[in-house]
């Protein structure tokens, strides 16, 4: 039955582009991996789709037009081996007994409603393996497997097979925080929400005084009752209150949750007094009601983005595993006796926390260096822009000493451990104290500081009034007293930021500026000093322009060098090998060799070609015509022995920089730290005008230093940053702005992550954080007015129940509401063109992929 | 009238179950992610391995 199914479906995408792969979409070079009259790109892809045809999974297709993933087959078979150490094994999983292990992986490719189901049904894949669940926005798959029958490296490489490999970091063994708090509170509202219907309900009667037809015990019942449902409100739901208020109290702050705390004490003795002596049933509807609306408005706040972590450190960036070269033993034996292993197949991957000084570790293109080490084989080529912003990669000859956090760029290299990962360069800059702290703002500092005048003013109205009806009426003092306290219970006010700040948050989120919580917003519109990093913030890596200087390139000589480039890993190479990429396919290349720090040469259709620096070119004997002398790299060509012309790589600034620090160095101070040479001194000069310091060659630590001597200066600093090295300073800086290229990728620990292109929008995002702060404060004023109709019917000793159970909602909703829109309209212009960032970061996942 | 007083503790009841429910609700998990439930409505379940073994059966 199966079958049939699988062969009706597979008719379907001939919409396809004919050499198009059927499982991942991406162009094929020929059609030599076919199946069932399916193309596919490589051996990898065809695997998969016979996996599912085979399991009858084939609805995998239908799904969703681009399902597929594309599988980057590896050759080892061992290669997740390391995961089934006992070490490793343990702090994976999330639970394990003798029969169940339930493990929890990240898996960055899940992107579409396919990705969902396959991931769903991995128990027909593979027999042992239980119940699986997705996580979409978390991208996380949960997996039940049989302890004895499934290794945790089976199912590592069972989802790896499938172009589903999960991220693997060191950061995964660390525990992962479960977000029992936010289930606490939707308890908690749950509880309020209750009562506060419930109870309202009751009170009915007793709002326009028909409980008199049912006689005296009817009042004292439904007083009673709604006692009952009020207390675990007040003792449950509202404990986070009743705690912040004593701490507050202690140092002797008064913040918001002063008189929240001291109003909710005053309704529920009141009302309790009232129920006891049958006076009347008391507040206890808009008691609940109260921290129903306060309780909404915390979990409006908490909003949180699953994917984005503002609190990772180096262990989100250093992978799980590392490949090893086997026979350590020896070699630890006599360190010195230099012999040359060649990189042969005697390797295994083992999890970091196995590797020792003096092991022998092979490192990839595209893999990092895990700890300082000691180059011992191949040409290395080391680009350390995220850990130091230096642009260009750095050529490394042997016995060169490698700091950790590089990535290998070309062939793979050997190197030698000469510290423990726990020693290395970057991770003791990173344990260091100053790296270390955090920050002691006081959050929610608007609501805070106009509060401290709101309770004092509260205080003095409420003891007045029970001072001047004491002279005049006294049975009517204490109930003024207590009347006022109730009527004066902040919750408008306590809700205005939440609301507001939410609301732009949100908006803020939808165009690719993830705040840590709402409360930056008050930061960031206070902010008069913005501190830029260049390589990666102004800068794009490898996105500037391609410019070829010399006579025009035939479209055959351009097939040629785009042939050769597809055989070199160095960043030059590929990015002139994108620009100049075209529709057909490449030619043959022959004894292609590359120099690292000179070029490549190769023989491409009977012609010689040579791509490298101007002075290897000319150590060749080739007369160069041409030479950049602004800055960016060039790469200068000649092909059969004649030079041909250049390529002007460009180190491009992202669209629309320069206004954007023009922009903002109208009313702030700004600055320029940066950790490569000062190569470009003279353009970033330009854009940042005569008086902004410009630092160039910054360790982390001098940008650590830079921000906090500006503060010293009572400035409110905002960094923006994207690499290792500007962690530090990131953390130091009042706000913390730490810029992606893709949003699931790696960021250090900031309060900010902002997608690359908002870069040039920066200006917009701070306008927008004061217009935001400005809502807070007229939302104010509304709750206030408010307060000041009810404190003077309180303050009179005429509050009815009915009353407050009006103006307290009344004044909650329209606050709320006036906040919601408020900041929605307000962001209006910004959400509207970055529909095309929206795009483009989709677009960066998808290549990444 | 007195109907009223065995209604007020049959309502209190009710709307008690419904406040369970909803505790249940928040500690299986359901709040936790509200994004993909929604997708995995939208697959078709007609191909799914249960509905396999039991026609199967039949």
């Amino acid at each position: 039955m199966t079958e049939t199914i699988a062969s009706t479906q597979i008719a379907a995408p001939s919409a396809r582009a004919k050499l198009a792969c059927f499982h991942c979409g991406t162009l094929c070079r020929d059609d030599s991996f076919q199946r069932e009259k399916k193309v596919f790109c490589c051996n990898g892809c065809k695997t998969v789709f016979e996996l599912l045809t085979e399991n009858g999974l084939t609805e995998f297709y239908q799904l969703s037009a681009t399902a597929g993933v594309r599988v980057n087959a590896s050759a080892q078979i061992d290669r997740f081996k390391f995961l089934d150490e006992p070490l490793v094994r343990e702090r994976l999983v999330d639970f394990t007994n003798a029969k169940l292990t339930r493990v929890t992986f990240l898996i960055p490719s899940i992107h579409c409603i396919a990705c969902v189901w396959l991931l769903e049904n991995l128990f027909r894949l593979q027999p042992g393996i239980g119940q699986s669940q997705v996580n979409f926005p978390r991208k996380e798959v949960a997996i039940a497997v049989e302890t004895e029958r499934v290794k945790l490296s089976d199912v590592v490489t069972l989802l790896a097979s499938l172009g589903y490999e999960p991220e693997l970091k060191l950061s995964s063994l660390d525990a992962k925080p479960r977000s029992q708090l936010a289930r606490r509170l939707w308890i908690q509202i749950g509880f309020a929400g209750f009562a506060f219907s419930n109870i309202m309900l009751f009170s009915i009667s007793d709002y326009f005084g028909l409980d008199s037809f049912a006689g005296g015990n009817f009042r004292k019942i439904t007083g009673v009752i709604s006692l009952l449902l009020a207390l675990p409100v007040v003792t449950f739901s509202a404990q986070d209150y009743w705690r912040a208020a004593w701490t507050s109290l202690k140092q002797r702050l008064l913040n918001i949750d002063v008189p929240i705390a001291a109003g909710v004490a005053a309704i529920f003795i009141q009302s309790c007094y009232e129920v006891f002596t049958s006076r009347g049933n008391g507040y206890f509807d808009s008691l609940c009601g109260l921290i129903f609306f306060l309780l909404c408005g915390k979990l409006f706040q908490q909003k949180t983005y699953d994917r984005l972590a503002f609190d990772r450190d180096y262990k989100s960036f250093f992978p799980l595993s590392v490949t090893r070269q086997t026979g350590r033993a020896d070699l630890r034996v006599s360190p010195d006796a230099r012999q040359r292993v060649p990189i042969s197949q005697i390797e295994e991957q083992v999890s970091l926390s196995q590797i020792f000084v003096g092991d022998r570790l092979i490192v990839r293109n595209g893999e990092l260096i895990p700890t300082d080490a000691r180059l011992v084989e191949g040409p290395a080529l080391i680009d350390y822009s995220f850990v130091t912003g230096e642009s260009e990669p750095v050529e490394k000859k042997l016995d060169d000493y490698l700091y950790a956090g590089g990535r290998q760029m070309g062939g793979a290299i050997v190197i030698e451990m000469v510290k423990a990962v726990s020693q290395s360069y970057l991770t003791s800059l990173w344990n260091q104290g100053a790296f270390q702290k955090k920050h002691k703002h006081d959050l929610n500092r608007l609501t805070n500081t106009y509060s401290q005048r709101f309770t004092k003013i509260i205080i003095v109205i409420a003891v007045g009034a029970a001072a001047y009806w004491a002279w005049a009426s006294p049975a009517i003092a204490l109930k003024a007293f207590t009347s006022v306290l109730i009527v004066a219970c902040p919750c408008a006010l306590a809700l205005a930021a939440p609301f507001a700040l939410g609301t732009a948050q949100r908006v803020l989120a939808r165009s690719g500026v993830f705040l840590k919580n709402p409360y930056i917003l008050e930061t960031l519109a206070d902010v008069d000093a913005v501190v830029f990093d260049k390589t990666g913030t102004l800068t794009a890596a490898g996105a500037g322009n391609v410019v070829w200087l010399g006579e025009v390139l035939t479209e055959t000589e351009e097939r040629w060098l785009y042939s050769m480039t597809r055989h070199s890993t160095h960043p030059l190479a590929v990015r002139i090998g994108e620009a100049i990429k075209r529709e057909h396919f490449p030619e043959t290349v022959r004894s292609f060799l590359e120099t690292a720090g000179c070029g490549m040469e190769a023989s491409v259709a009977g012609n010689e070609i040579w791509m490298g620096s101007v002075t290897w070119l000319q150590s060749r004997l080739v007369h160069v015509t041409e030479k950049i002398t602004n800055a960016g790299s060039g790469v200068y060509v000649a092909i059969g022995g004649k030079y041909r012309g250049c390529f002007e790589l460009a180190n491009a600034l992202r669209a629309n920089a320069e206004n954007v620090v023009g922009t903002l160095a109208l009313d702030c101070t700004v600055a320029l730290l940066s950790g490569d040479n000062e190569r470009e001194r003279e353009i970033f000069s330009k854009i940042f005008g005569g008086k902004a310091q410009l630092h160039f060659n910054q360790s982390p630590q001098n940008k650590l230093g830079f921000i906090r001597k500006l503060q010293q200066t009572n400035k409110i600093v905002m960094m923006v940053g994207d690499g290792l090295n500007d962690a530090g300073a990131l953390k130091q800086a009042d706000v913390g702005v730490a810029v992606v290229e893709n949003v699931s990728a790696f960021s250090p620990a900031s309060d900010v992550i902002l997608a690359a292109g908002m870069v040039a929008r920066l200006d917009e995002v701070r306008a927008f954080a004061r217009r935001s702060v400005r809502i807070v404060r007229t939302a104010f004023v509304i709750s206030a007015l408010y307060n000041l109709v009810g404190v003077g019917i309180a303050a009179s000793g005429r509050l009815a129940p009915v009353v407050c159970a009006i103006l307290m909602p009344l004044s909650s909703v329209s606050v709320v509401g006036f906040a919601c829109l408020a900041a929605k309209w307000s962001g209006r212009k910004l959400n509207r063109p970055p529909a095309v960032i929206g795009l483009k970061i989709s677009l960066v996942v998808a290549k990444k992929r | 009238m007195i109907i009223i007083f065995l209604l007020i503790p049959l309502s209190i009841v009710v709307a008690a179950g419904f406040l369970l429910a909803f505790i249940w609700a928040v500690r299986s998990g359901q709040y936790d992610d509200t994004c993909t439930p929604a997708m995995r409505m939208l697959i078709e379940e007609k191909n799914s391995a249960g509905e396999i073994s039991k026609t199967k059966i039949k």
